[in-house]
């Protein structure tokens, strides 16, 4: 299998939302390669004609009725419960939009 | 009442009916070994001694109710029964980390499944455990609040990722404990520390509530000190709870318990690569169970052995996806804060699902998983001589020692090779504990059986512990 490369590994990174610092990458670098080269011996395998599974239990489509069952709702206090920034029973965040100077 | 020897559940239970000890001994008991020894062996994360304590006493209370000890069990069947969770349960108002900084203040608004029929069963919770940070890891190494000591001797790896719930119920500081079993988590440790664990079949028990780490793999079990308590939770655990759609309320026909019974051993699980003294155990095993009557046929199981690659592809691509939620928004703390298992793993996954590569290896994963299937449903397909189970050892070698494999990825998942088979097939598998290493460590063994078919496991893992005189070993005293 081919070389990982290290901008191989910044570009996985910032696909996965990381941020690495550079010691991270030449270090992970190393290990993701042979990590790499281990699970490319799939590669033996004759898998034509095999069709791929991911449920073994043989279950397809599970419904349950669209209703909404109060006692698996939490309330708007238990919501809130896991920040300490809110106001008026919403949480704070950082505004995402600007005003535009050109409106 | 002071220090007493920790209990199989049916003793306990008659041991409170008979009035030897009250829950609330037995409660204090737990609490003060756990007190005397954690900071030693790091297994609890967070210790619930004030809830634990008020259970108890409800617990006393609600057994002078009971004439007798049938009725008290038809409605609490677990009654006076101590349990830890592995920190990867969610426990409403009891911080709950995936052994992760990353949740190090995580306050869950509900509890999961299993934790609720748990106690709703009469079970006591008595804390949360410690395990591999959202449980990536085979030996408890990789916790970002320390790695679990093996309570045999501590320069030895519990196994993991379920680290603290096999050495809690191992060094009796819990009589039960949860775990999951992704590619080996609950067996691994369960081995390690010598206590039974069950990996149940895959969608036999609801895994909502509990943080998920690959998803068409995960599976949620126990460690418990003997079979019949690990048949006694699985009991109460299993089933669907209208919240998981992947659990099935199926149990699989069992053969009768005196019906002539045929083990298979696989060839490819007892290579040279395996250990001498874990080959011998095995061995050991096969011999008890023939000396009963039970038969033994050699089997080829030819994909398992492609089993830990594919396995390797599919459980970090799932681990990709269900990290990716912890960005910071959600839960506080930002992904820099994931430990280097974490991020290799979520990389590894981005990297085998991304463009160009899903083919060569994230679907290659998904055909080999369907040929690894095909093999165990030959082997015990009924209609062509197939067989009731499957022996094969827990782990290529003995416990090892803390820091030998911890830098070498590589080292470490080769550990796991004889136990992803089971969650890439979805097959139940339990570990039962058999011997001791030269080193003083413990050895065992596991038995695969059909899906649905855990009632068979256990009638084996009893039938087991009777021809060889088990009695639970506690680590310490």
């Amino acid at each position: 299998m081919g070389k990982l490369s290290s901008d191989d590994v910044k570009h996985v990174a910032q696909l996965a939302k990381l941020s690495l610092t550079g010691q991270e990458v030449k270090k992970f670098q190393k290990q993701l390669e042979k990590v790499i080269d281990y699970i490319s011996e799939l590669n033996e395998i004759d898998i034509k004609n095999v069709e791929p599974t991911s449920q073994m239990t043989g279950l397809t489509n599970v419904y349950r009725n669209d209703k909404v069952v109060s006692e698996n709702c939490l309330s708007q206090e238990n919501a809130l419960s896991g920040t300490s920034k809110k106001h008026n029973g919403y949480f704070v965040v950082e505004a995402l939009l600007t005003e535009r100077g050109d409106a | 009442m002071l220090n007493m020897e920790p209990l199989a559940i049916k003793q306990t239970q008659e041991g409170l009916f008979a009035k030897k000890f009250s829950t609330v001994e037995i409660v204090e008991n737990y609490l003060k070994r756990i007190n005397k020894n954690n900071d030693r062996l790091n297994i609890f994360l967070t210790v619930t001694s004030d809830e634990a304590r008020a259970g108890a006493k409800r617990t006393d209370n609600l057994i002078g109710r009971y004439k007798n000890i049938e009725e008290a069990r038809k409605d609490f069947p677990l009654f006076g029964v101590v349990v830890a969770h592995k920190d990867l349960f969610l426990t409403r108002g009891v911080r709950t980390t995936a052994g992760s900084k990353l949740l190090t203040d995580y306050m869950p608004q509900y509890s999961a499944s299993v934790v609720n029929r748990l106690e709703d069963a009469g079970a006591i919770m008595i804390g949360k455990v410690n395990c591999d940070a959202w449980a990536h890891g085979s030996s408890g190494e990789n916790s970002d609040f320390g790695s679990t000591k093996n309570p045999w001797n501590e320069e030895y790896v519990p196994g993991g990722s379920s680290s603290g719930s096999g050495a809690a119920v191992a060094s009796g500081l819990s009589a039960i404990a949860t775990g999951t079993d992704t590619g080996g988590s609950i067996r691994m440790p369960a081995s390690f520390c010598g206590v039974v664990g069950l990996k149940p079949t895959y969608g036999a028990v609801s895994r909502y509530g509990v943080i998920a780490m690959a998803s068409s793999l995960d599976s949620v079990g126990h460690f418990t000190l003997t079979t019949d308590d690990s048949k006694m939770v699985f009991d109460i655990t299993r089933g669907e709870d209208g919240k998981d759609s992947t659990v099935k309320s199926e149990i699989s026909k069992q053969k009768s318990v005196n019906s002539k019974l045929r083990i298979g051993i696989p060839k490819e699980f007892l290579t040279e690569g395996v250990d001498s003294q874990v080959a011998k155990t095995v061995a050991e095993a096969v011999n008890v169970f023939k000396k009963d009557g039970v038969e033994f046929k050699q089997i080829s199981l030819p994909h398992t052995k492609y089993g830990n690659l594919a396995y390797y592809i599919i459980q970090p691509a799932e681990v990709s996806s269900n990290l990716a939620r912890y960005d910071g928004i959600r839960y506080g703390h930002r992904r820099s804060v994931f430990g280097d298992e974490s991020k290799r793993r979520i990389m590894l996954g981005t990297y085998v699902l991304s463009a160009g590569y899903y083919d060569a290896y994230y679907l290659k994963a998904m055909k080999v998983r369907s040929k690894i299937i095909e093999d165990f449903n030959r082997v015990f397909d009924s209609s062509a001589d197939g067989v009731d189970a499957i022996i094969a050892p827990v782990s290529p070698t003995p416990p090892f020692k803390a820091g030998e494999k911890i830098d070498d990825p590589i080292k470490m998942y080769l550990a796991d090779v004889f136990t992803v088979s089971a969650n890439l097939a979805g097959i139940p598998a339990l570990a039962l504990p058999f011997g001791f290493s030269t080193a003083g460590l413990p050895l065992g063994f596991q038995l695969m059986g059909h899906r649905f078919g855990e009632n068979l496991l256990f009638e084996l893992g009893r039938r087991f512990e009777q021809l060889t005189d088990f009695t639970p070993k506690i680590a310490i005293d």
